[in-house]
């Protein structure tokens, strides 16, 4: 039973980023050179209902490591952790609302005991003119069991392209592309957990 | 679902959470969302977060009046805020990290963006960090922040605040919100503040000051109990109940 009421949230507002993006918090580097996975950049934009960029926002990602696995103590396994991966990043947003992380792209996590889930990244967004931050998630458009994904398949069909990340190859490197559409043409789909 | 109306659109339970437009707060007009958020199911995914791993690794600095790194004491009234980190069933929040940030005591930010003619104090940067003790237990020293002008609508002020960032044990107990000050008449007048929809819950944003916490000869107490959604009992299946 539910006996206390939840505080409330407020904005971020404009001058957190010399506290939430100090420099020896973890910020938008995951990976280490020995973390197992696939490199991956996770690039985009942050845009209001304008198109305009937002650039004091503040994008945060978590993860499962490279075999599907969190670490957190309500992950029990069977999947190992990876002792150089946290599965956390911040990344504030520049003058083009552009934000960027240097990761790798997590295994699948189940769903339940039939069930698994596509490789995917929690989203979290923050900004001055949010009254509280906004819950999405990235898929990878290129992997085939996006197709069979419950949460995916859970999103109207055509709001479901706003969560699929571009894969291009950029000499050796992989980037995804993910751009947040805060508000019109192209909202993000956000979820209420 | 399908009519929705300005201000409809609320993360979270709508008698606690502000909706993301509220006009009177003018930057919620071009960032929040026109769309419904949608209903997914819980997984994994959100039942765990990265509370419990960035805590472990993230330092403490709990201490904002001499924390500049200068040798010297920021001006202002020197204050204690303390409180839990509670769930919403009342069990306390061990270990959780708490990022705080704030203006001055003459209402200004250390920040670029900041630029209104309130004087810095060069043995103030308004950034603390803690973790809360077995017992959900927080405590920053700081100075009381000014109440600081902005360009929301005309005379404009925010009444004192402290910015509270903290992530509790999974996603959903993410939250970034304010703590207010007792007493200022700056509340009626802010559109941030009375963006929270009941007075209730405004109250709870609201410390109080706590004469048990003053110390002599040194700093004024308040207390401000935070509450974050707990940990929920199993994927998906919790939801499925609901339904």
């Amino acid at each position: 039973m539910n006996t206390h009421l939840l505080t409330s949230s407020q904005t971020v507002g404009p001058f957190f980023a010399p506290t939430l993006l100090r420099k020896d918090a973890l910020r938008n580097v995951l990976v280490q050179p020995e973390t197992e996975g696939e490199c991956v950049r996770i690039e985009g934009h942050v845009l209001d209902g304008d198109r305009l960029p937002v650039p004091d926002a503040m994008v945060e990602i978590w993860q499962a490591n490279a075999r599907g696995r969190y670490r957190h103590p309500a992950d029990q396994g069977p999947a190992p952790l990876d002792p150089s991966f946290v599965g956390f990043g911040r990344s504030g947003t520049e003058n083009e609302g552009s934000y960027w992380f240097e990761t790798i792209k997590p295994g699948p996590v189940r769903f339940d005991n039939e069930r698994w889930q596509a490789p995917h990244i929690c989203v979290t967004v923050f900004s001055r003119g949010l009254l509280n931050h906004l819950v999405t998630r990235l898929y990878f458009a290129d992997e085939p069991t996006n197709a069979t994904d419950p949460v995916l398949l859970s999103v109207p069909e055509h709001r479901r392209a706003t969560l699929l990340a571009q894969r291009h190859e950029e000499g050796t490197s992989v980037v995804y592309r993910f751009d947040i559409v805060l508000q019109g043409e192209g909202e993000t789909a956000f979820f209420n957990v | 679902m399908n009519h929705i109306t300005i201000g409809d659109i609320v993360r979270g339970d709508r008698e606690v959470f502000p909706p993301y437009l509220y006009e009177a707060y003018q930057s919620t007009r071009r960032r929040a969302p026109r769309l419904p958020l949608i209903e997914v199911p819980l997984t994994l995914s959100e039942l765990t977060g990265p509370g419990p791993a960035i805590s472990a690794l993230t330092p403490e600095d709990a201490d904002l009046t001499r924390n500049a790194g200068t040798g010297g004491e920021a001006i202002g009234q020197r204050i204690i805020v303390t409180g839990r980190v509670l769930d919403d069933r009342g069990t306390p929040v061990p270990n959780t990290l708490l990022e705080i940030w704030q203006a001055n005591a003459a209402g200004r930010y250390l920040h670029k963006r900041d630029q209104w003619p309130g004087p810095l104090d060069p043995n103030f940067l308004g950034m603390g960090r803690c973790v809360t003790n077995e017992d959900g237990v927080y405590r920053f020293l700081t100075i009381r922040p000014g109440a600081y002008p902005w360009h929301d609508h005309p005379n404009a002020w925010r009444p004192a605040h402290i910015h509270f960032s903290l992530f509790g044990s999974s996603m959903r107990s993410r939250l970034v919100t304010q703590m207010y000050f007792p007493d200022d008449p700056l509340h009626a007048l802010d559109p941030v503040f009375n963006s929270v929809p009941t007075a209730q819950t405004r109250k709870l944003l609201i410390a109080a000051y706590d004469h048990g916490i003053t110390e002599p000869e040194w700093a004024l107490g308040y207390r401000w109990d935070i509450v974050v959604c707990g940990p929920s009992a199993t994927p998906f299946e919790s939801r499925e109940g609901k339904q």
